[in-house]
């Protein structure tokens, strides 16, 4: 390679906050005392928090400086599979900030929020409309807390039947959260494996699904980048037995305007507005995790509701089936903003283009790598497509050596070691918003990590290098941990 | 569209690549009868400009200040923030980076979350703090399952002066579990009646607000005594962060988790979210905390760097036998906070804090001098309960036309106090706000 996009630059250094400053400086414009001073009892007060004095520049050099040590989806390629890291735009920022939005108390009277009650309501609609559902709450507050909202759902929906059930089906592709969130709701999981061509199939799922079985979780497309085929007659069983499809949304950027869950048999799903919808995952979080649903389980969504009459919305708490609540207010508004405002500037035609455009980009990536790296399941794939080490084993290089070594060529390092049923994953999910030169120099470089990994392993063994850090050392950190200075 | 960079020559080159005629073939692994044939009805794309006139009409649609003037705290503050905390919070490397996996390239985020984690555990007084959590409703519904896992008990009690909605949430978590969510009631000064509590066996945890919901600062330290008598673990839990700027904090007073929200350090309301769900605990409960976690570390050359570390609690290493769901924390919302606090700084946080609790002591004093009866004697910070004449609700609504918000009124969570409004204040509202207010509501 000639030239990479990895280069070191001039990256200053920078103390820890409370290492800074000098008592008696303040970086805050502290608010005229127009009222007489009414002190409390001694007896309630306390000595005050012991932070550090600092002005406002010391504030603003730390954390300029901080930021610069940070990759993100603005800096460079971020091909972190399963995460969507696309390009967050810029205006859906400044939209979010309005002061109307920004300033808006939760609890005003229905009157004096109509601009936020019909911008969520209209977003409930668009959201129900993309996956075939036919209602949604916009309250979880992340995608794994959508996912809680949607196995309590299901809960409330075996126990209002009167007969509640002990177990839940998750593939072995499954995020880490699923069955964390089982556990959660009282539920075991139950492992099915995937197929040799990394899918479920139908015979898998007929011989575990009982009618002590509350249903299934599944990823579509799933964790290794395959579309779930056989998921017609995989939900046709679990409701012959009177359980419930769940749907992981996580991975909805492959087939927006494609494929509709809510018509393919799945009865509620999560969606990530941080990942398909494009807004900012803020170095993890927040984020906002809706939920949709199909008829027959609206009841249990959390309240309030929003409902609309004659052009005026209003908040209703008018559903005794509920779950109740989730979080304390509405949502994470400030991010749904952000996710209405992506959806009515991509409208109908390019939010379906944008998910051709993200398969398009997987499939480049794979065919273009597939030589250097061992595919680990050679079909076509959606958004996403996974690699893993197999080919370097012999060389004593891993996925974590390569892995760091990307960041010296100036990429963040695609997801690794997940899914856990490849060994050694290296799982690469660029998005549609990544150009063809930028996805070319990704394959370069790649490339040419690969040869490396024959020629000069130790190159890779002490990557990185042109960070602000080398490597640290992990498990020190937890075996005794140092969580606070 | 701008933010889709291909070119169709582009997608004519990378298919040829790919060995694929056209983009639909990609598409060949999904049955057809999966495929959606129609198009998507949503409505056609707006240009950059009309987004900015359809978003301004419905952001001009809401009541804030400084064209209102709104008295409602209860859980959700106005608190000015300083201009810089916006202009660093928007460094897109912050930002647009996602949880920090590989920290060779996070150290801007790891260093942050860990300076964070430190402050909010000087604020609470506490040994450890995790690195965020959603908001104070599900901080508190984490916290009281983590004691249960800690003691393993199987029931919690909650002060009726915790916040309704947090109650709700705890309510919504406790529902699957089969374990017992109590509720202690509350004694005409406004505090938490815990006397109930000798009657209880096999009790996790008492959770106790302060300020409460009422904004009564409860006696934490008399809590802790009677909740430790029980062998339970004491958790205190806040809507205001701001006001242990001035009060004792709750380590101090014996709590063994706190919990709460931290939207007033810097964050602003936005509706009710995104928050900040603030957690700490001692340091013998370290490995049962929920939610993520960063530590400091050395790297190869012996250079200080941050990790993400106590991984095995959680899912995406333990699976079912995680310790949470969560994946993330509120990482943008603990960074505000971080700024804020750092801003602030301890000089200034006590002196802010002051200020608020002088501002709200204000107006009540004039609320009493007018004639309104204050609900409840014990000291506040920051809200207060007040009753009104009967008739009071033609009073509301008449000032809503007048653009000023006079608080919330209590009868939907408490139906006991029909025609008792919690008011609220902070260093955002000037005297002549709260004299304006006390001349209508005397109308």
């Amino acid at each position: 390679m000639k030239e990479t996009v990895g280069a070191t630059g001039l990256i200053l250094n920078e103390p820890l906050l409370w290492e800074k400053g000098k008592k008696g400086r303040c970086g805050y414009s502290l608010p005229r005392q127009d009222v007489e001073s009414f002190p409390l009892d001694n007896e309630l007060t306390g000595e005050g928090p012991d932070f550090p004095d600092l002005s406002e520049v010391d504030v603003v050099r730390h954390y300029t400086r901080l930021s610069q040590w940070n990759f993100g989806v603005d800096t460079g390629m971020y091909p972190l599979g399963s995460c969507t890291m696309k390009y967050s735009p810029k205006t859906n920022e400044k939209q979010a900030g309005l002061s109307g939005f920004a300033g808006a108390h939760p609890l005003l009277p229905s009157n004096l929020s109509q601009g936020t009650l019909r911008m969520m309501y209209e977003l409930e609609q668009y959201l129900a409309e993309i996956t075939g559902m036919d209602a949604v709450t916009l309250q979880p507050a992340a995608g794994a807390h959508g996912e809680l909202t949607g196995m309590m759902i299901i809960h409330a929906y075996h126990k209002n039947r009167g007969a509640q059930r002990s177990k839940i089906l998750v593939p072995d592709t499954a995020h880490g959260t699923n069955p964390a969130t089982a556990t959660l709701c009282g539920y075991s999981s139950v492992q099915i494996k995937s197929n040799e061509n990394g899918i479920l199939s139908v015979e898998s799922v007929a011989d575990l699904m009982d009618e002590d079985t509350a249903g299934i979780m599944l990823t579509n497309p799933n964790t290794l980048g395959l579309f779930e085929e056989n998921i017609r007659e995989i939900s046709e069983i679990v409701h012959s037995k009177g359980g419930i499809v769940y749907c992981d949304g996580a991975n909805l950027n492959a087939v927006m305007g494609i494929v509709k869950m809510g018509k393919i048999g799945v009865d509620v799903m999560h969606l990530n507005l941080h990942k398909t919808f494009s807004t900012p995952h803020g170095g993890g979080g927040p984020g906002s995790g809706p939920v949709c649903v199909k008829k027959h389980l609206e009841q249990f969504l959390p309240v309030p509701r929003i409902v609309e009459e004659k052009g005026n919305y209003a908040f209703s708490d008018n559903y005794l089936e509920s779950i109740g609540k989730v979080q304390a207010f509405h949502g994470n508004i400030g991010v749904i903003i952000k996710a209405y405002s992506y959806i009515v500037s991509m409208g109908p035609k390019d939010l379906k283009m944008a998910s051709r455009l993200a398969v398009l980009n997987a499939n480049y990536i794979k065919e273009s790598l597939k030589d250097a790296l061992d595919l680990a399941y050679d079909r076509p794939c959606m958004h996403e497509c996974v690699f893993s080490d197999e080919k370097q084993r012999d060389d004593h290089v891993t996925t974590f050596d390569m892995a760091k070594r990307l960041m010296d060529y100036g990429f963040h390092p695609p997801t690794v070691y997940f899914p856990l049923v490849v060994h050694g994953a290296i799982m690469v999910e660029p998005t549609e918003t990544e150009s063809k030169e930028d996805i070319d120099k990704f394959i370069e470089a790649f490339k040419a990590i690969a040869d490396e990994a024959k020629e000069s392993p130790d190159l890779l063994h002490n990557a990185p290098d042109k960070s602000k850090v080398r490597r640290l050392d992990e498990v020190s950190a937890a075996r005794k941990p140092c969580l606070a200075g | 569209m701008r933010y889709l960079p291909h070119t169709s020559e582009d997608i004519k080159s990378m298919l040829q690549v790919v060995g694929a005629e056209s983009i639909d073939d990609l598409f060949s692994t999904i049955p057809d009868d999966c495929i959606s044939k129609d198009d998507l009805q949503l409505p056609d794309a707006l240009t950059e400009w009309e987004l900015d006139s359809h978003m301004s009409a419905l952001s001009g649609a809401m009541a804030v200040s400084p064209d209102y003037r709104v008295f409602m705290g209860a859980g959700s503050y106005e608190h000015y923030i300083p201009a810089s905390v916006f202009f660093l919070l928007g460094r897109s490397e912050f930002v647009t980076s996602y949880t920090p996996y590989q920290p060779e390239v996070s150290q801007g985020t790891l260093q942050a979350i860990y300076e964070y984690q430190t402050l909010a555990a000087r604020l609470l007084g506490m040994e450890v703090a995790t690195a965020s959590h959603y908001d104070g409703a599900t901080a508190l519904a984490e916290s009281l399952l983590m004691a249960v896992r800690i003691s393993k008990k199987r029931k919690v009690a909650v002060s009726s002066l915790i916040h309704p909605l947090y109650r709700k949430v705890v309510r919504t978590y406790f529902e699957p579990t089969g374990y017992q969510v109590l509720e202690l009631p509350y004694l005409e000064n406004g505090l938490t009646d815990l006397a109930g509590l000798d009657e209880v066996d096999d009790l996790a945890a008492v959770a106790v607000q302060s300020p409460n919901f009422f904004g009564c600062i409860e006696n934490l330290k008399e809590a802790g005594e009677k909740i430790h008598n029980k062998d339970a673990l004491s958790i205190t839990c806040f809507t205001e962060a701001l006001s242990y700027g001035l009060l004792k904090n709750p380590g101090s007073q014996g709590a063994d988790i706190v919990c709460g929200e931290g939207q007033s350090l810097g964050i602003p309301r936005s509706f009710g979210g995104p928050a900040l769900g603030m957690l700490a605990g001692r340091k013998k409960y370290m490995r049962s905390l929920p939610g993520r976690l960063v530590g400091q570390t050395k790297d190869l050359d012996g250079k200080r760097g941050f990790v993400l570390t106590l991984a095995t609690r959680e899912q995406h290493i333990r699976r079912e036998k995680a310790t949470s769901n969560i994946c993330t924390n509120n990482s943008l919302c603990a960074l505000s906070a971080a700024i804020y606090m750092a801003s602030v700084g301890g000089t200034g946080i006590k002196k802010l804090a002051e200020l608020n609790h002088d501002k709200a002591e204000y107006l009540k004093q004039e609320l009493k001098k007018a004639g309104f009866k204050i609900s409840f004697e014990s000291p506040t910070f920051n809200e207060f309960v007040v009753e009104f004449p009967a008739g009071f609700d033609s009073v509301y609504d008449r000032l809503l036309e007048k653009k000023i918000v006079a608080g919330l009124p209590l009868a939907e969570y408490y139906p006991e106090l029909t025609g008792h409004y919690l008011l609220c204040t902070t260093e955002t509202m000037s005297k002549n706000d709260m004299d304006v207010l006390v001349r209508e509501v005397k109308l």
